[in-house]
């Protein structure tokens, strides 16, 4: 049962085939065998899974009206809070925390009847490409344990790629979520900036960050997006209005006649020869269902990298400021005698990884008055440039494509001493954030000289997340019948499987 | 050496001042979330991850409070920006949840107005015009009690108490622009100002605007500068100032402490000073030499504020009578001499006075018992008018009684007496004291010829046409009946008894 489609899995719930407790029982066996390896949970939360899911079937069996994916276990990033379960966005720093209120993603979630079966690793504060920046250690990509499975929200992703969940959420605030799909051979949708309700949702960059889901297939994503999505009063950068018809578009799955866009400066050079290679094939798909493919420029991409670097650590250098030791989390040092100050100080630095340091020092910097105009100033100037471009490009085309990520998963360690070639890996997903448009990531099959899994990114404007399922869904079904099975069934079996 | 007079500084040194107004606003909710306002609640009972800053929280303006501060900055003929931002001013303070506090700076919501003040000086009424440069929204911080160590600060303390209820209260920031040219009426020109904002954000029902507890705050910026200069000197910015008559007094005692500074070649130091109510002097607080850098930028969280023009004019329509034109109109209809009305306001009994008036009460009997009497009750219990227990519903029916002779002057003061003791409406006091005037003839016909018998020879003195001496007749008779006597009824029957 585990190695099906949510969708399928939906369908045997509501055929009574199977219960919720069974299915997440299956999956908390299949965490229990194989985590030991992935490592994709902070926490397992066993009991409060096991009551979710049995008042889910409690709720089905009295004839109540569910949502489509009622009973669907799921594996929560641990960005997002969950009243009393532990939640420390990957830092030492909340060790411990038990939060007292639940995220508004939760709460939808809770409501939908999802079974949220516990939270899973990231890189620490969602800094990072690989999760190797986890205050708890790394995630292991199930395609090959010695690898990344790319971050920030690579347990989630390694979570479904390895099925111990069929589902997943995960937050994007430079790639992070389209990037570890594409890694891990998975589907996985950053939605519009504002489009999912960021309340709960620890942050890093609040003006980037947004959270989405993971699936295996097009139609699961769209099904826990449907779910997930709507505005949220708790929100002031929520945006009201109805949410995107996804998963009657990711059902219909049509590209006859939709024009795609390849972007110049996202491609080529620096590319991985087997991740071009897989691109260039999928278009040629594309083409062959009656897409029209057209080249579009987008000259102000280059700064893209170079803007995010200034915002995001801009925002996070204030947004991180509340851990302080005063109300919650970890604090040492207050030994007798030591004041306030030298408290907050010595908790920030036994509490925050080096990663997060580096980020606070460099927004610090850039806020700083004298130096703000130089860079933060230009930074947001950059962005109008890349909305522009945008703007240009989609009156061209229906819609945008790039690979996902310029290289495949890489080993664990790799890059670790090397900060911009970690960057460099989401010189891709960078500018859908800028812009606060939407993205997803969609396996396009695996590259020839690793046989590992590339990723296919397709973006639309905002509010326009339908069309990344009504493309996506179409690739995905050419290409399953070109591979004859899924990307997932040539990953290796892990150890402890059964 | 012995510092300088007032006399001395002024003329040798001009001030110039810069004021700056906190003001609570009184809406139910906080700025950025649903907890409650209400004073004095137990510590920490007020408060949600939103103002207790728990990670993944986020903030959502208040709309009643940016209502508010329009109506704020319309009634301080500022213009109001059609789009301004929330800006995150970034310090660490343990009273600060998030440490940073969302404010305005660039873009502030209100702009470019202006107050004009008047005062009382031996030259007449003189009038001044305070520049508005900006008025903006900003949120409180949190309050924190520093137990144990020296000074009450966190620097030396032994633990501190913190308490989010105030996390989070709307504020509002009135910022004037320099203000020039007041010369010796400085300290007056300040109080004057700071006066008629707290009668203009009243009259807005914006704000409870207590200065003793906090919900309205001034920081006073003085500097001198040589007589004639067009250089500013340095400025000290004191905080801390809890009422009128600080404001007044801890600018005349900067004013002094700079020009003794400056007499004897030394320099101001641009700093924060605290005021002290007890001594009327100001301590050193923190130094401001090393500006500090905020870092502030737009705080993503929130988005712009882009108040329609049409409810700008909604809210300008709905003003009510500025305080300065009130008062102009008060006086006329009134017909009170300057000194009176002068009187009234420094007593802070205009609003009671009206009330009053508006209940019937004769204008002229209304401000003498409030002005008078009742001022003097207040006085002698230290405590602020209004909190006595007599309203202006009581003095109007007390000064109907009086009217109608059922009560004399004297008799009316016992009744206050009750009424502020408690013992119920003036009516109520009446009859439960069995205070009445004794305007049955007969028993004061009695009286009469008791005090004739008894002082014959001052009777036969006004029988004989000697009319002063009535005076000490009619007194024994007032005596006898224990003041429940009309005097002039008194006088009367007295009178026509020695045959007159």
């Amino acid at each position: 049962m585990i190695n099906k489609t949510a969708a399928q899995m939906a369908e045997a719930l509501a055929k009574g085939e199977t219960t919720s407790v069974e299915l997440t029982q299956a999956h908390l066996d299949r965490i229990a065998a194989v985590d030991g390896q992935v490592k994709a949970f902070l926490h397992v939360d066993t009991e409060g899974a096991l009551a979710q899911a049995k008042d889910v079937d409690a709720r089905r069996a009295k004839g109540e009206n569910l949502s489509p994916i009622a009973g669907i276990p799921l594996a929560l990033k641990d960005v997002l809070v969950q009243k009393g379960v532990p939640t420390t966005a990957g830092s030492k720093i909340l060790q411990g925390w038990h939060p007292p209120y639940d995220s508004t993603v939760v709460s939808k979630l809770k409501s939908a009847g999802v079974v949220i079966m516990g939270k899973t690793n990231m890189d620490e504060f969602a800094m990072g490409s690989s999760t190797e920046n986890s205050g708890y250690g790394p995630t292991f990509n199930p395609w090959d344990l010695t690898r990344t499975p790319g971050g920030s929200s690579g347990g989630s992703a390694a979570a479904v790629s390895s099925f111990q969940a069929p589902l997943a959420i995960g937050s994007d605030t430079g790639g992070s979520i389209r990037q570890p799909a594409a890694l891990t051979g998975i589907v996985g949708v950053r939605p519009t900036y504002g489009a999912v309700s960021r309340f709960g949702l620890i942050a890093y960059s609040s003006s980037l960050d947004q959270a989405g889901p993971f699936g295996r297939t097009v139609l699961d994503t769209a099904l826990l997006h449907e779910v997930m999505a709507g505005h949220d009063p708790k929100d002031a950068t929520s945006i009201n209005a109805p949410v995107p018809a996804v998963v009657a578009a990711a059902k219909s799955g049509d590209v006859k006649g939709m024009k795609i866009g390849v972007i110049k400066q996202l491609q080529g050079e620096g590319y991985q020869k087997g991740v071009q290679t897989r691109f260039d094939e999928s278009l040629q798909v594309l083409a062959s269902l009656g897409a029209e493919i057209v080249e579009v420029d987008c000259p102000s991409f280059e700064y893209a990298l170079a803007a995010y670097y200034l915002i995001a650590p801009s925002e996070c250098s204030s947004n991180l400021a509340r851990f302080d030791a005063m109300r919650y989390g970890l604090r040492t040092g207050d030994v007798d005698g030591a004041s306030a100050e030298a408290v907050m100080s010595a908790t920030r630095d036994a509490g925050f990884g080096r990663e997060v340091k580096r980020r606070i020092i460099l927004g610090t910097y850039a806020l700083s008055s004298g130096y703000y105009d130089a860079y933060y100033g230009s930074a947001q100037k950059i962005r109008t440039l890349i909305i522009q471009d945008y703007a240009k490009a989609f009156a061209q085309a229906d819609v945008l494509v790039s690979p996902t990520a310029p290289t495949t998963a890489y080993k664990i360690g790799e890059k670790v001493d090397d900060p911009m070639a970690m960057y460099l890996g989401d010189v891709a997903t960078i500018p859908v954030n800028l812009a606060g448009i939407c993205g997803m990531s969609l396996p396009a099959g695996l590259a020839d000289e690793d046989n590992l899994p590339v990723g296919f990114q397709i973006m639309a404007p905002a509010m326009q997340d339908q069309r990344l399922y009504q493309a996506g869904a179409a690739l995905e079904a050419a290409l399953l019948s070109k591979w004859g099975a899924p990307i997932l069934s040539k990953a290796p079996e892990l150890k402890g499987a059964k | 050496m012995a510092l300088p007079t007032y006399e001395e500084v002024i003329a040798k040194w001009d001030p110039v001042l810069g004021l700056e107004v906190h003001v609570e606003l009184n809406t139910q909710s906080k700025m950025f979330c649903s907890c409650a306002t209400e004073f004095g609640a137990a510590p920490n009972t007020q408060t949600c991850p939103v103002c207790l800053a728990l990670p993944g929280a986020l903030p959502v303006v208040n709309e009643k409070a940016i209502e508010s501060t329009i109506l704020i900055g319309l009634a301080l003929n500022c213009k109001i920006a059609p789009y301004s931002r929330f800006a995150r001013k970034n310090y660490f303070y343990p009273d600060m949840p998030k440490n940073f506090q969302i404010s305005q700076y660039d873009e502030p919501i209100c702009f470019d107005g202006y107050v004009d003040v008047e005062i009382e000086t031996e030259e007449g009424a003189k009038q001044f015009r305070i520049e508005i440069e900006r008025v903006h929204m900003e949120e409180d911080t949190g309050k924190s009690l520093h137990v144990g160590g020296a000074t009450g600060r966190i620097h030396g303390a032994d633990y501190s108490l913190l308490d989010y209820n105030r996390a989070g209260i709307p504020l509002v920031e009135i910022v004037t622009k320099i203000v020039p040219g007041t010369g010796k009426y400085a300290p007056e020109v300040a109080k004057a100002y700071v006066a008629e904002l707290r009668d203009i954000l009243r009259g807005l029902k914006v704000s409870d605007v207590k200065m003793e507890q906090g919900s309205l705050r001034c920081d006073a910026n003085v500097s001198l500068k040589p007589i004639g200069s067009d250089v500013l000197g340095t400025r000290s910015e004191t905080k801390n100032v809890n009422s009128l008559r600080s404001v007044e007094r801890a600018i005349r005692g900067e004013m002094i402490r700079h020009a003794e500074l400056l007499n004897d070649g030394k320099k101001v130091k641009q700093e924060t000073r605290h005021f002290q109510e007890d001594t009327g002097l100001t301590r050193s607080g923190r130094s401001k030499e090393q500006a500090e850098d905020y870092r502030y930028f737009p705080d993503p969280d929130l988005v712009p504020v882009t108040p329609a023009a049409s409810w700008i004019e909604e809210l300008r329509a709905s003003l009510p009578e500025r305080p300065s034109l009130r008062r102009k109109r008060l006086k006329e209809e009134w017909n009170v001499p300057d000194k009176e009305m002068a009187a009234m306001i420094n007593a802070d009994v205009l609003d009671i006075v009206e009330a009053t008036v508006l209940m019937g009460a004769d204008p002229t009997k209304a401000r003498t018992w409030w002005l008078g009497e009742i001022s003097r009750i207040a006085n002698e219990k230290e405590l602020p008018i209004a909190e006595l227990a007599i309203t202006p519903a009581h003095v109007a029916e007390l000064v109907e009684l009086v009217a109608k002779g059922e009560l004399t002057d004297k008799l009316a003061r016992q009744v206050v007496e009750g009424v502020v003791a408690g013992e119920g409406t003036p009516s109520e006091v009446v009859a439960k004291r069995g205070i009445k005037v004794v305007n049955d003839d007969g028993a004061l016909m009695a009286a009469i010829e008791k005090v004739c018998a008894e002082q014959a020879e001052t009777a036969e003195k006004v029988r004989g046409g000697h009319l002063p001496a009535a005076g000490a007749l009619i007194g024994a008779v007032m005596k006898e009946t224990k003041g429940q006597a009309d005097a002039a009824r008194v006088r009367e029957l007295l009178l026509g008894h020695l045959g007159h």
